[in-house]
Parts: C-alpha cells; sequence; structure tokens
C-alpha cells in the first residue's frame, strides 16, 4: 500500500504512457462523465459530483478538488473492450468466388488500453464479460485481445452512488480482484490517494511515480470512508433464490404493469456493462467487389432481436422486459456461473422512465416469499 | 469473483476467428419443390470430407447479403456437404439464385445431434412437419445404414400440400423398402391425391411401434412438436426418449450473440437438439 499525492497523478498517467498505454479516463462531455482518452489528470472530472436517481443525472460542483468523486456515468468499458461496431471480415469478390479476410491489427482490436477508474462493480462486469467472451467453447479472440492489453486501474467507491446496489450484491464498493492498481481517494485528513498494488505489471508502471509507503493511520482512513459507503447504498437487491423466483412468476401481473411503462427503447441493454448481445450486417461498396460483415450491439428489447419467419417470438413489450430482467437475474446464472447485474445502476438513471431494476424484482419476489409462506402453512 | 481468463496464455490460441466463413463451392444445385432447393457443396481448398453428425447445422454465408442457419441434409457418409433451404427471406432467396460453381461461405458444424446411438435396439419414429424433414434426414440415412441395430423405423411426414412433398424419388425408394414405414399426410389434399389428409399427430395411431422401447425425434413448428409429444406421451412413450429441434433467430451460431436464447438455453450450442425433458417448462410458456 502507498501514499501519492494528487499531484503525483499525472506521473501515473504518464507512466501508462510510457508503457505505450492509450489512457482511458472519465472526463466531461456537456452535461455527463463520459469515458475517453485522457493524457493529463485535469482532464479527470475535477471538483464534480453526480445526482442520481430514476430518469435523473444531473451534475454538481463540489467543495473539494476530487478526480474521483463521481460515481459511474452512461459509459461503460465495455465499450473498448467490446466495441459497439466491430468489422468481423472483409469479403473481396474474385470472379465467381470471393476471399475472406479478417482484420486482425484494425485499430479497434489492437489498441492497447489503461483504464483509469474502473469502480468495482465494473470491474465485476468485465470479469463477467470474460467469461461470456471467453469462457465457452467459441471465443471472442478480438474481446480476449484487448482484454490480454488493457490495464487496470481500479478505483473504490467512497460515496455511494443514487442509484447503484452493489453492496446487496457483493459486487462493491471495494474492488477486491481482477485490477493492475486500486486507489482509494481520501479527503478527510487532507487529501491523498492510497493505491494498492494488485500485479507486477502495477508494481512497474508505479516504480515511476513519487510515492511512499502508507502509514496505519492513512490505510484506515480509506477503509473507513469505503465502509460507510458501503452502508450508504440506498438500494438493494437479494440475489439469493433469483432463478427459483423468476422461473416461477412468468405469468406474474407486474410485467403487465411494467409493460404500460416500458418504452423498448433499449436503453437499458446499451448502458448496461455486461449485456452482451449483437447482431451483423452486411455492407457491399458500390461495385458490389467488397463486402464487410459488421458486428453491432444489439438489444433484446427490439422486435427484429427474436424475428423467425412469420413473426418475432416476443412480439411484446411485457415479454421483451420479462426476457431483459430475467436474464439479468436468473438465466445468467445457469449460463455463466454469475448474475448478469452487477449493480451499477445504469439502467435506472438512464431508463427515460425511471423503471427500477431493484424495484421490479422486489415485487415479484414479495410474491414469492407470500406463496412460500402459504405452502409451508398449510 | 476471480477472472476465467488466463491473462498470461498464449495469445495465438485465441488469433483464429470462430467468426469466419471458410467458402464452398457449389458442385450441384436441385429443385425439390417450387421454393425449396439442395445444394452439394466441396470445401473450394482442400478436399477433406465434411464431418458432422447427424442435426448439426451450418452457418451459411451468401456474399454480401448475410448469413443464416441451415441444418445438415446429407448422409454422413456420403462425400458433399448437403444443405436443403426452403427460400422464405432476404438470405435464403439469394441463396436460391446461386448455380453450379458459385460459392457459399460455411461455418460449422455447430450444435447438439439426434442419439442415434441411444436409439439402437430400440423401434425409432421420425416425424417431420414441413422443412423439418432435412434436419432428420441424416439420421435417417445413419440408422437405414446400420438397419439391423434398430427395431421398427417409421417415419412421419406432414406438409401443407402434395406439391411441398421433399425428397420424392427418395421417399418412393424407402417406400419400397420393406423394414421401413413411411406416412404422409398433408394439410390440404389437391386433386390426385390419394394419400392422408390432416396434421401430423393423426398418424401416430397408424404407426405400430412398440410405445415401451420407443425413441422419437421430431422437427418441425412449434405447435406441431408441442402436439406430437404430447401424443406420443399418451401412449405411453418414455419423456427421456423424445428428442426435438428447436429454431431461434441466429447470428453467430457459437453462443456469443445472445440471440438464440430460450430461457436459460442457447439453442446454438445447447441444442439444436434437446430431449424433451430439458425444455418441457418453457414450452408451454409464451414468448419466451
Ligand atoms: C438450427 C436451425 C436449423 C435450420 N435448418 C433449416 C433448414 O435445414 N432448411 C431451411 O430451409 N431452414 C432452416 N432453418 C431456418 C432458416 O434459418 C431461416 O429460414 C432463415 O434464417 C431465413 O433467413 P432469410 O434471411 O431468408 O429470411 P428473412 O425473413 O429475411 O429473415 C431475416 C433474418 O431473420 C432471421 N431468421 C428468420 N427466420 C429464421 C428462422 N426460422 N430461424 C432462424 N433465424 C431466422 C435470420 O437471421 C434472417 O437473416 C433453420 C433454422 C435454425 C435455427
Ligand atoms: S442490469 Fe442495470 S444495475 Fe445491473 S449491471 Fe446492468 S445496468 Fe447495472
Ligand atoms: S439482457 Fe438482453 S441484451 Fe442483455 S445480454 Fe441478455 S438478452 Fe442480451
Ligand atoms: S446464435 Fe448466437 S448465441 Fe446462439
Amino acid at each position: 500500500m502507498y501514499r501519492i499525492e494528487p499531484d503525483a497523478l499525472n506521473e501515473l498517467i504518464q507512466s501508462l504512457q510510457k508503457e505505450r498505454y492509450t489512457v482511458i479516463g472519465p472526463t466531461l462531455r456537456g452535461e455527463a462523465i463520459v469515458l475517453d482518452t485522457i493524457t493529463s489528470a485535469s482532464e479527470l472530472p475535477v471538483g464534480k459530483t453526480d445526482e442520481q436517481s430514476p430518469a435523473k443525472y444531473r451534475l454538481v460542483d463540489k467543495a473539494e478538488k476530487t478526480f474521483f468523486g463521481a460515481s459511474v456515468g452512461p459509459h461503460s468499458w465495455k465499450q473498448f473492450l467490446f466495441p459497439p461496431t466491430l468489422k468481423i471480415f472483409s469479403a473481396r469478390k474474385r470472379g465467381e468466388t470471393f476471399e475472406v479476410s479478417e482484420d486482425i491489427e484494425s485499430p479497434e482490436s489492437s489498441e492497447r488500453y489503461a483504464f483509469l477508474g474502473v469502480r468495482a462493480c465494473d470491474l465485476s462486469a468485465i470479469q463477467i464479460q470474460d467469461k461470456v467472451f471467453g469462457g465457452g467453447a467459441y471465443r471472442d479472440p478480438a474481446y480476449l485481445r484487448l482484454r490480454h492489453q488493457a490495464f487496470i486501474v481500479a478505483v473504490n467507491c467512497t460515496r455511494a452512488g443514487g442509484t447503484c446496489f452493489c453492496t446487496s450484491l457483493r459486487t462493491g464498493p471495494r474492488a477486491r480482484v481482477g485490477f493492475d492498481l486500486a486507489i482509494t481517494e481520501v479527503i478527510d485528513h487532507g487529501h491523498y490517494l492510497l493505491v494498492e498494488v494488485g500485479t507486477d505489471k502495477g508494481e512497474a508502471v508505479l516504480s515511476s511515480v513519487t510515492r511512499r509507503p502508507a502509514q496505519d493511520e492513512e490505510i484506515e482512513g480509506a477503509e473507513h470512508a469505503i465502509r460507510a459507503a458501503a452502508q450508504l447504498t440506498g438500494r438493494s437487491l437479494e440475489p439469493d433464490q433469483t432463478r427459483e423466483i423468476l422461473y416461477s412468476n412468468t405469468e406474474h401481473p407486474r410485467w403487465d404493469v411494467v409493460a404500460q411503462r416500458c418504452l423498448s427503447c433499449a436503453n437499458c441493454t446499451m448502458v448496461c456493462p455486461t449485456c452482451f448481445c449483437t447482431n451483423v450486417e452486411d455492407v457491399t461498396d458500390l461495385t458490389g467487389s467488397v463486402a464487410d460483415r459488421v458486428r453491432k450491439w444489439d438489444s433484446c428489447f427490439t422486435l427484429d432481436f427474436s424475428y423467425i419467419h412469420g413473426g418475432s417470438v416476443r412480439p411484446s413489450s411485457r415479454a421483451r422486459y420479462r426476457h431483459w430482467i430475467t436474464h439479468k437475474l436468473a438465466s445468467w446464472v445457469d449460463q455463466f456461473g454469475t448474475t448478469g447485474c452487477v449493480g451499477c445502476g445504469r439502467c435506472i438513471t438512464w431508463c427515460p422512465v425511471g423503471i427500477d431494476i431493484t424495484e421490479e424484482f422486489r415485487v415479484i419476489r414479495e410474491t414469492y416469499l407470500l406463496n412460500a409462506r402459504g405452502k409451508s402453512s398449510t | 469473483m476471480a477472472s476465467v481468463l488466463e491473462l498470461s496464455s498464449d495469445r495465438t490460441e485465441v488469433a483464429a476467428s470462430p467468426m469466419l466463413p471458410r467458402p464452398f463451392v457449389i458442385k450441384k444445385v436441385r429443385r425439390e419443390t417450387e421454393d425449396t432447393f439442395t445444394v452439394e457443396l466441396d470445401p473450394r481448398e482442400g478436399r477433406s470430407r465434411f464431418e458432422f453428425l447427424p442435426g448439426q447445422f451450418n452457418m451459411l454465408y451468401v456474399y454480401g447479403v448475410g448469413e443464416v442457419p441451415i441444418s445438415i441434409s446429407g448422409d454422413p457418409a456420403g462425400s458433399t456437404l448437403v444443405h436443403t433451404t426452403r427460400a422464405v427471406g432476404a438470405v435464403t432467396k439469394a441463396m436460391a439464385e446461386l448455380r453450379r460453381g458459385d460459392v457459399i461461405g460455411i461455418r460449422g458444424p455447430f450444435g447438439t445431434s439426434w442419439p442415434v446411438a441411444e436409439a439402437r435396439n430400440k423401434d425409432v419414429v421420425f416425424v417431420a412437419g414441413g422443412i423439418g424433414l432435412p434436419p432428420l434426414r441424416p439420421a435417417l440415412c445413419e440408422i437405414l445404414s446400420h438397419r439391423e441395430s434398430y427395431g421398427k423405423v417409421v417415419l412421419l411426414y406432414g406438409t401443407r400440400t402434395p406439391s411441398d412433398i421433399l425428397f420424392k424419388d427418395e421417399l418412393e425408394q424407402w417406400r419400397a423398402r420393406f423394414d421401413l414405414e413411411v406416412f404422409i399426410t398433408v394439410d390440404r389434399a389437391s386433386a390426385g391425391w390419394r394419400g392422408n389428409v390432416g396434421v401430423v399427430t393423426t398418424l401416430i395411431q397408424k404407426a405400430g411401434f412398440d410405445s415401451r422401447n420407443t425413441l422419437a425425434m421430431i422437427v418441425g413448428p412449434e405447435v406441431m412438436m408441442r402436439f406430437t409429444t404430447i401424443e406420443f406421451i399418451k401412449r405411453g412413450v418414455n419423456p427421456d426418449s423424445i428428442y426435438l429441434s428447436m429454431e431461434r433467430n441466429m447470428k453467430c451460431g457459437i453462443g456469443l450473440c445472445g440471440h438464440c436464447q430460450f430461457g436459460p438455453v442457447f439453442i446454438c450450442k445447447d441444442g439444436p437438439v434437446f430431449r424433451y425433458p430439458q425444455i418441457k417448462d418453457l414450452m408451454v410458456k409464451w414468448e419466451i
């Protein structure tokens, strides 16, 4: 554990650049904090924090000049490891036949990213996508290439966001595994950054940064701030028995209630750091001599998603919302051994009508518990 | 939560993309009906035989148009790769335009297969609705080429009209065999049709099989599969011996695109062939 001063954050960024990383971090764009390339600590959202609630997101100024004072915004790291559009191959016409070539060294897939400011929930989301793209019989080579090359600087949360619920899902607020370095920004007794080393790669990057071993009370100060954040998370989602609860309630009247509000806009799936669904598009040039196959993010909320000749398998938004939440909380467990929700709260904040996954699940769960109690008492 | 990635692992291991099709040349095109055609394919490079298991499918890429899942319909012992496709939309209609010498991109084979080994020493009943016959054909061929290992073998086949009947010549040959019973029915008869009219489930009573020692393989529209399964169970066939092949939208065939989810299963990698109890609870629900 080391202590570095706020000024030394720039040295860390430079050290990463020296290792040929493109540093990505939170930065201000208009009215939101997004993730983009940064070249100095001054591009971080200094002195900003956010207020989030269902369908609401607002930036506000803080008294302290913190770097990591805001929680997660509309972007997640998946847009770098799993780009929203990716060319799978180019096919070239050669007389009767065609040749297929893969763009292995395309700019999207050969980047070396250093992610600065990965929250514990998002770190869990990356580990979930590792299982999706790298854990099965067939793997996604573009994802794995980018993932192997990525450097992760986690940041522990010392303030609960307005819509998140990591504590209940045990995905945060502290980053536990899977980072190269983890920072806790402390402001209570002077402004300093506590840095934990996760890997040798992390140690090497840190070696050129001005630092000193942290003292016990500095470590305790950071621990205290993380514990406080854990206690302040407003929402919760009980992760036990999600499969039993959702599988046995496919005809619950609540699905009709939520369907009346849901616009099937797909925002929740786009902002979700674990959603992995894709579509493919074929694009030919004007002469027809080159045909590119492009992979794009897709969403189970679109009508086309489940189309088979004659119609969509899930024409109603009732069925699509049910599919989405059931996948996130239940079938994901069957498929990948973990839920597909890390409690980041993005889908709640960015839903235009403020549908809240924790609330929808709570209603279904209560019915389940009531029925279970009814059964055991008779 | 530990990461499953071996971050130090050899990068070359992940280099080849499973999304890259391999060019295959069309050796033969045969028109089966008004809207359905069969293609025979050979790899453009390297003349190796295409190994697959009955019931598996490939992703077929038509240059510049798109890619669709199509079951393999050829005899596993055959020398070429065979697909039988009904032209229904953008990709399949473009494929129907292709001729001998044209090239199709192939990825596969993918998915689970029919339980031809488990069916040994049992009566075997195949039930096909419409375009459901091609996915069953490899299993039927394999069983017929080891005919002595099986009990009775029955094919029940239903189509919309007599002119939609696929593999007509072969069906005639099969009908002439004493060791295979073939029953065909149509939804709507036309002039000159003297066979059965009605849904395929009505054929089950005609077929004589020992229900306590029967294995059934079913492919067709979901409602047809549901009613057929119910009928078999009513007649005492063990639900564990009933197999179905499912269909969902597919964009990758390898468990990565998410489209083919059916509750917790991915049809592309956990299916398309399922043992009935695996998906029983899902089949009775709407819009799953
Ligand atoms: C495992 C499996 C095996 C199949 N085997 C055969 C076969 O042997 N012969 C045959 O004729 N058909 C088969 N089908 C159906 C075939 O894939 C569709 O008819 C085909 O995808 C239609 O594509 P299109 O572009 O011509 O139609 P459009 O109506 O233009 O469809 C647009 C897109 O929707 C999707 N789609 C539409 N219908 C289906 C469908 N039924 N299943 C999956 N995706 C669909 C495809 O991505 C398609 O590109 C199979 C489907 C699956 C899932
Ligand atoms: S479902 Fe919602 S809260 Fe859960 S990980 Fe996705 S966006 Fe975050
Ligand atoms: S919730 Fe929908 S979009 Fe997200 S991974 Fe599941 S099926 Fe795909
Ligand atoms: S077809 Fe893509 S996951 Fe099954």
